[in-house]
């Protein structure tokens, strides 16, 4: 995207640290035109087999039936719910990225957005699996599409559970089309730049006879603008919806109002965190540090920073209001919650998400790589855990001669496990043979893209 | 150039034929996905040449002369060659279908009659419920007075139950009229149905559990 073309160069921190376009379109092309990467090709080989695994796990629920896992009475939603949640707040830093950021102008997003819409899909993939074999009966789960059937049997539409299925399929859509129309100009790179036949078809199909001709350019930024502004609602109805699916609910420790802007804001946590995460290891095994540089990282923390406390702010407010409030039963959800059978998850939540994180007001730790390598893994497992937290409410209910302490079977264990085979799979192959880094995009933040630029003779 | 020229049309051919596949698997489900196509019509051919036609139709028998328990049970009930011989020890005695019915008796077995309206076991349904508030067997199994061998003739489905359920007054008679299949209401079926429906208190139910027990 070039916009704002007239800022001073000199005055703005440089995004890029590259000598010329060229040497850009080569840095990230590189990666789709090297022979093979042995790291990826170890690590694609484990995300595989971890994938197979996965797909064996839900054969075998398939087959023998949910009691494979540990879901029942009184806790009937268990990890599969847990990772849902979990996998779907991952994608929003995605969306907003390329929307969020996009409409205001931040183009430091450029180096990093990408990267983030890729993980937002492929997240999102491994968070439907879960409610869709959740359902118990997998075989029949059109029956929550509002089709017209012989039963006269229809969703009901008064469930947040029925929102939530549009919801997310929604989300894919526009998360799918936004990222691929970034693509385009990308790919037409690519299929310019290839010299064997059979790659100038399979990036020429997807180019979809892209030229760059400033009427190519006219329409794509158009569009890229509408896609921006449809998705950017999406960043805060997705995951209020899925908080709706507590919120909505009479349970004690679910039904707060609360839940949408906290679920928001710890999903955006949780997707930063992953960004990082993943853009750490990509930039060390592609050499991308002269496009992804510390700088971006830092802007990053800083985000975390920002989510963490108002994730940490909902922890207290939600404490705050259970006592305030009177109602005994919300004062012993969250009494309980804190201090109960599941003490060490509550700890566990507020020592990764709250305090950690507090750890990026000081520069240093910012700018210190492995420190926010390893903090951001922190932030997930503490995400993962929030989440636990919240759906285990329901082993305490409201009938204490049906409260049951809720255990994961192995099966529960391997199938979250195998869904990070499901999102690397994809995720690496996304890596080899596309563009990790929007080419044309980034080239516009470059000091060569001003006109003002003293280098005038790199156009 | 990567591709041909003639790759120009691909898109708008794609497009056409998406449209036409997407229209193409829409009707094969409305039309052969319905269980009008695919249970209305089934009429397996039974042990023995039982003519609903003759007996029904021609000779007058009531259906519950046969199907005795029907306004009693949830099963209007298939009847034991017993009833068979209450005739059949006199009446065309010489017939090889009677000659099948006459050994099943003598040994004790019964026929082994094909299940015509299945209802899967999920669905709870009662025949006495239905036909004690007025509903009618032709309702449901069509005119069997006419049918030599039993023919579905409605779509036993959810959805054609749940029509009845929301507004029965047409389906509704006088209970005196129960086995007559040929008779039809004078004036507005409605009108009549809904004299009956007060009469026999009839209020039907369309939450789950009313079937889904």
């Amino acid at each position: 995207m070039i916009l704002h073309r007239d800022d001073d160069p000199t005055k703005r921190p440089v995004l890029v640290e590259s000598g010329d376009f060229h040497e850009v379109t080569q840095i990230i092309s590189a990666p789709t035109e090297t022979k093979f990467n042995l790291t990826w090709g170890i690590l694609l080989l484990l995300s595989g087999s971890l994938l197979c695994l996965m797909l064996g796990l839900f054969g075998y629920l398939f087959w023998e039936g949910t009691g494979v896992w540990g879901v029942n009475v009184p806790v009937a939603w268990g990890w599969a719910i847990v990772n849902f949640v979990w996998w779907i707040g991952i994608g929003h830093a995605g969306t907003l990225i390329s929307a969020i950021l996009f409409l205001f102008r931040q183009r430091w997003r450029t180096a990093i957005n990408r990267f983030s819409e890729a993980m937002t899909i492929f997240a999102v993939m491994c968070a439907g699996v879960f409610p869709a074999f959740h359902v118990g009966r997998v075989w029949v789960v059109y029956y929550i599409f509002p089709l017209p059937n012989q039963m006269s049997a229809w969703p009901n539409t008064r469930s947040p559970l029925f929102w939530d299925v549009f919801a997310v399929s929604t989300y894919f859509t526009v998360s799918v089309l936004f990222w691929y129309m970034g693509l385009i100009p990308d790919l037409a790179t690519l299929r310019d730049r290839s010299v064997s036949k059979i790659r100038q078809m399979a990036y020429g199909i997807f180019a979809l006879g892209w030229r760059g001709s400033a009427r190519h350019w006219q329409n794509y930024e158009r569009a890229y603008l509408i896609l921006a502004a449809i998705s950017t609602p999406l960043v805060l109805s997705v995951h209020s919806i899925v908080s709706f699916d507590f919120a909505v609910s009479k349970v004690p420790g679910w039904h707060t109002t609360i839940f949408p802007p906290y679920f928001v804001a710890g999903a955006v946590f949780s997707g930063f965190a992953l960004v990082s995460t993943l853009l750490i290891i990509a930039r060390e095994v592609f050499g991308l540090k002269q496009v992804v540089r510390l700088h971006h990282l830092d802007n990053m923390n800083k985000f975390m920073l920002l989510t963490g406390s108002l994730v940490g702010y909902a922890y207290a407010m939600e404490l705050f209001i259970a006592w305030y409030s009177g109602s005994i039963y919300e004062r012993f959800a969250f009494y309980h919650r804190a201090l109960g059978d599941y003490w060490w998850a509550y700890a566990s939540m507020v020592t990764c998400n709250v305090v950690i994180p507090q750890l990026f007001w000081f520069k240093k730790i910012r700018h210190s790589i492995p420190i926010t390598f390893i903090i951001t893994i922190f932030i997930n497992i503490g995400m993962w855990f929030e989440r636990f937290v919240i759906v285990i409410t329901l082993h305490a209910d409201f009938l204490p001669s049906s409260w049951g302490y809720y255990k994961p079977t192995w099966v529960d264990i391997w199938t979250y496990v195998g869904t990070f085979g499901l999102f690397g799979t994809f995720f690496l192959l996304f890596l080899k043979f596309l563009p990790q880094l929007a080419i044309a995009e980034v080239k516009g933040v470059m000091p060569e893209a001003n006109p003002h630029h003293a280098h005038t003779a790199h156009h | 150039m990567v591709f041909p020229k003639w790759t120009n049309r691909v898109p708008a051919i794609l497009v056409a034929s998406l449209g036409v596949l997407a229209c193409f698997v829409v009707f094969a489900f409305w039309y052969w996905g319905s269980p009008k196509h695919y249970v209305v019509g089934y009429q397996p051919v039974q042990p023995v040449a039982y003519s609903h036609k003759l007996h029904a139709g021609q000779l007058g028998l009531d259906c519950r002369y046969c199907h005795f328990n029907v306004e009693r049970g949830r099963h209007a009930g298939v009847p034991p060659t017993d009833v068979c011989m209450n005739c059949h020890t006199l009446v065309k005695t010489s017939s090889p279908e009677i000659q099948k019915i006459r050994e099943a008796h003598e040994q004790g077995v019964p026929i082994k009659w094909v299940r015509v309206h299945k209802l899967p076991d999920f669905a709870y349904f009662d025949h006495s419920a239905h036909v004690n508030k007025g509903v009618s067997c032709v309702v449901c199994h069509g005119r069997v007075d006419q049918m030599d061998e039993v023919r579905v003739v409605a779509p036993l489905s959810m959805g054609w139950c749940l029509e009845c359920h929301r507004n029965p007054a047409p389906n509704i008679r006088d209970k005196k009229l129960i086995t007559n299949l040929a008779w039809k209401p004078e004036g507005d079926p409605a009108e009549l149905g809904k004299q009956f429906m007060d009469k026999y208190n009839v209020h039907p139910r369309t939450d789950c559990s009313t079937c889904h027990r």
